[in-house]
């Protein structure tokens, strides 16, 4: 039995790979795969238990407010004598909160203009921009069968990078967005790619490499940031750099009076190339091939350290990228060593949620953006922790990947495995 | 897929010789790139003064005195040292033979003196708080990476150590207040470790979700978990619920006062001496015990022990349980010692270091323990040298222990071989 490589994502049987000429089976007799069937299972019932999950994790995250609201508790102290307290408590704290994440992540009905009203809209599309790109750096990567920790690092140094073009470096505009976007993108690729070369050529653990670049990235940023010759602003003590020159800003894409900058775009084409890569091109195969079974696509030719190496750099540059995204488009202001925002992190939870997929990291991507900003609406209305979205957002990945376990708790008939 | 055949390949002895010789030859270019960054140290960056190591404590039975050297003859000294040894690594490796270990070790000692002669000239380093320190600060990462190795053993990747550490923390801080005592946030930490571990259970091994999504997706949740209910009850009212009660440092009478050692070793917290027990109690149970067997046979293969009556499922289950009782104990190390109270995001990714000391030890529980010991010390060192100040920028010397991580995984280490059904669900039948 093969062994299952650490990180590799569960296939979908939708695309399958061409598996290598099998040997003649010497082996124990071949089982009846179950791998095929719980991989079935998920792909046909997919849209119940998509809708099912997100419900659950929403039901938890509720309870999480009530079991924490001071109304309700008060209220909860005397249920036996006025009930009706207690349950108009719940009502008023459960409505508010999904009014804020609503208003605050997709459409807000109680402003004047209408562009005030779909501001939210953009917000949400505004977050979800890098959040794709990271989820793509970390699903591409998956689908080789490494798993891409380290989105921290690299969009630290891809945004320090960007960011160092962009304030010391004068040119015109049509030449300096450019520029810096490809600094960015190069120092992540080179980032990762030092993992992908170091697994290549030692044999060291992805996982721990990554892990490592993550902290010797962020002082590295750190020390630039507190080196005037560097990146600190000029006769600033903060390490922090000076905000980005206009001239290599990303910019609106619906004019100044929302902040949805070009970024989001720039995911878009990426999710498209990223989907051309992995689906048509012959690299996309080796990659896929590799993540399947590095043993026989090593003996059918494939130099699967060689693949590591592109893989990485690859997942680098789009990683880099939202990096850049942050440092160009969302936090003009500057270069802080905390620019990643913990995206680094939420996009291994994108990547499994889109399943490693392009369209699917695409989806998750918005469905996380919206959560965010929905979520600030919530921390700032109601005063609900912000974390309270990174619990709903874990909960919906942990359902959703575990369909069974969704189908028992709602008693769903048991889908047909036609094998 | 899990049916794809084995393809094979055509594999001559001189392959297999060609291959042990590449990775022989790595230990001695590794040991060549040491000696030369140090050396350019020396013409580069050569520095005035003496370096003093400081080994006593007054309370010993006896004392050693200070040792006081010229910073730049012993560096000199030592690249020459550093220089042999790699030679004699060289000259192995020609002879077909590997570099031995006692001889990197060796070469580690004197690299790491080298480099305090010069980073500390003029100063005196405390050799025991060095060393000591060390040791407190491994402390989540021993306990950690045990639960990772017991875990893997039995064929479960857990990746949600960060998670079981955190939720420890956050138990021990909660209870410790509730209950007033130490061992009372102790138990809840552990409990709170298992818990996880029985989610991680729930979702891997009964609902054959993949291990790796499960502990991501866990870490997730428990800063989440932990951060909301943070800002929501323990900030509100730190003093009913975030005071927790600490552990006292005991030192062990007549132990304590052998220099050097006892106070490195003897004179800590309670934790401390559980973990010095954890550690040999893991290594024994998973070596000697018939328990230990079981669980390895169902790690490596568990078909195989499934067909002689061993019950895969079970045994999967409790191992991840006392796993994840020993990585919650790891997480009250940081509210019942280190720091006063819990906060958010408390363990800021320790986990993640006790996964890769997993790794970087091989899946072995005394190998990992040192791994997470390693990483303790330069951690430790950075810290030090901090203090007495080094020309080395401070973010070069918190990079310290990161940086050699990588150089011991790449250089050293290299492949490393899982438990053969290490991530892969069991299904009967």
């Amino acid at each position: 039995m093969r062994r299952k490589k650490r990180g590799e994502v569960p296939e979908n049987p939708e695309t399958p790979i061409e598996e290598p000429a099998e040997a003649p089976v010497d082996e124990a007799p071949k089982e009846p795969s179950p791998w095929r069937g719980v991989l079935r299972e998920i792909a046909a019932g997919n849209a119940a238990v998509a809708f099912l999950s997100v419900l659950l994790a929403v039901v938890v995250g509720s309870l999480m407010i009530l079991i924490t609201d001071e109304n309700v508790r008060n209220a909860a102290g005397y249920v036996g004598s006025r009930p009706s307290d207690f349950f108009n408590a719940v009502g008023t704290s459960i409505t508010d909160a999904y009014t804020a994440l609503f208003q605050g992540a997709i459409y807000n009905g109680e402003v004047d203009t209408f562009e005030r009203r779909i501001r939210p809209l953009t917000e949400s599309l505004k977050f979800s921009g890098p959040l794709i790109l990271a989820g793509l750096g970390v699903g591409v990567a998956f689908r080789a069968g490494l798993f891409n920790i380290g989105g921290r690092g690299q969009m630290l140094l891809a945004g320090a990078a960007a960011g160092w073009v962009a304030v010391s470096v004068d040119l015109p505009r049509i030449l300096h967005l450019p520029l810096a976007i490809l600094a960015g993108a190069a120092a992540g690729a080179v980032w990762a790619g030092l993992a992908g070369l170091l697994k290549a050529r030692t044999g060291a653990h992805e996982v721990i490499v990554t892990i490592m670049l993550n902290y010797v990235g962020y002082y590295l940023v750190f020390y630039a940031l507190s080196q005037q010759s560097w990146l600190q602003a000029p006769g600033s003590g903060n390490p922090k750099s000076e905000p980005m020159p206009e001239s290599a800003l990303l910019p609106k894409v619906l004019g100044d009076q929302f902040n949805l900058h070009f970024g989001f775009v720039l995911a878009l084409v990426a999710v498209a190339v990223v989907w051309w890569l992995l689906n048509k091109s012959a690299l996309g195969f080796r990659f896929r091939a590799v993540g399947e079974n590095p043993d026989a696509a090593q003996a059918s030719g494939i130099d699967v350290g060689r693949t590591y190496t592109i893989v990485m750099v690859i997942a680098g540059t789009l990683v880099g990228l939202a990096g850049v995204n942050q440092v160009l488009g969302t936090v003009p202001g500057g270069v802080t060593q905390d620019l990643d925002a913990g995206i680094g992190f939420d996009a291994i939870t994108v990547a499994l949620l889109g399943r490693s997929r392009p369209l699917g990291i695409l989806a998750a991507g918005l469905l996380f953006g919206a959560l965010k900003a929905g979520g600030f609406a919530m921390a700032a209305r109601e005063g609900i922790p912000v974390e309270i979205v990174l619990v709903v957002q874990s909960l919906i990945v942990l359902f959703i990947a575990a369909p069974p376990l969704v189908r028992a708790l709602f008693r769903l008939p048991k889908q047909e495995v036609t094998a | 897929m899990s049916t794809t055949a084995k393809v094979p390949v055509p594999v001559t002895e001189d392959d297999i010789a060609e291959s042990a010789r590449r990775g022989a030859l790595k230990a001695p270019i590794v040991l060549g790139i040491v000696t030369m960054l140090l050396s350019l140290l020396v013409g580069m960056k050569g520095r005035e003064g003496d370096t003093s190591f400081r080994f006593a404590e007054p309370t010993d039975f006896f004392e050693i005195p200070e040792i006081t050297v010229p910073s730049s003859p012993s560096l000199t000294l030592i690249v020459i040292l550093l220089a042999l040894c790699t030679v004699a690594s060289a000259f192995l490796v020609s002879r077909g033979r590997r570099t031995p270990l006692w001889l990197v070790g060796l070469f580690a000692v004197l690299a790491l003196t080298g480099f305090l002669c010069w980073a500390a000239a003029g100063e005196t380093i405390p050799v025991i708080g060095l060393i000591g320190g060390s040791i407190a600060l491994a402390v989540p990462l021993v306990f950690g990476a045990l639960g990772g190795v017991l875990g893997e053993r039995a064929g479960v990747v857990n990746i949600a150590i960060d998670g079981q550490l955190l939720f420890g923390a956050f138990a021990a801080a909660v209870f410790g207040t509730i209950l007033g005592s130490p061992w009372g946030g102790l138990v809840a930490a552990m409990c709170a470790g298992a818990l996880v571990a029985l989610v991680l259970g729930f979702f891997a091994i009964t609902y054959f979700v993949d291990q790796v999504i499960v502990g991501v997706v866990l870490n997730v949740l428990v800063i989440g978990l932990t951060s909301f209910l943070f800002v929501q009850l323990l900030a509100k009212d730190t003093e009913g619920l975030n005071s927790p009660v600490h552990f006292e440092e005991i030192s062990i009478p007549g132990l304590a006062k052998i220099p050097v050692i006892g106070p490195v070793l003897f004179q800590q917290t309670m934790l401390v001496y559980i973990m010095y027990v954890a550690v040999f109690a893991v290594a024994w149970a998973l070596y000697r015990t018939r328990w230990g067997l079981r669980v390895r046979a169902v790690g490596e293969h568990p078909k195989a022990a499934d067909t002689v009556g061993i019950k895969v499922i079970r045994t999967r289950y409790t191992t991840l349980l006392i796993a994840g009782l020993i990585a919650g104990a790891g997480g009250a190390t940081y509210t019942l010692v280190s720091v006063p109270q819990f906060g958010e995001e408390l363990t800021d990714g320790a986990g993640y270091i006790a996964l890769a000391a997993v790794i970087f030890g091989r899946w072995d529980p005394v190998r990992a323990t040192l791994a997470a010991l390693l990483f303790g010390f330069t951690k430790n060192l950075a810290g030090v040298l901090s203090v007495i100040g080094s020309p080395v920028p401070s973010q070069f010397m918190l990079m310290l222990p990161y940086v050699v991580t990588i150089i011991a995984v790449a250089g050293l280490v290299g492949r490393s071989r899982a438990p053969a059904a290490d991530g892969i669900p069991y299904r009967k039948g």
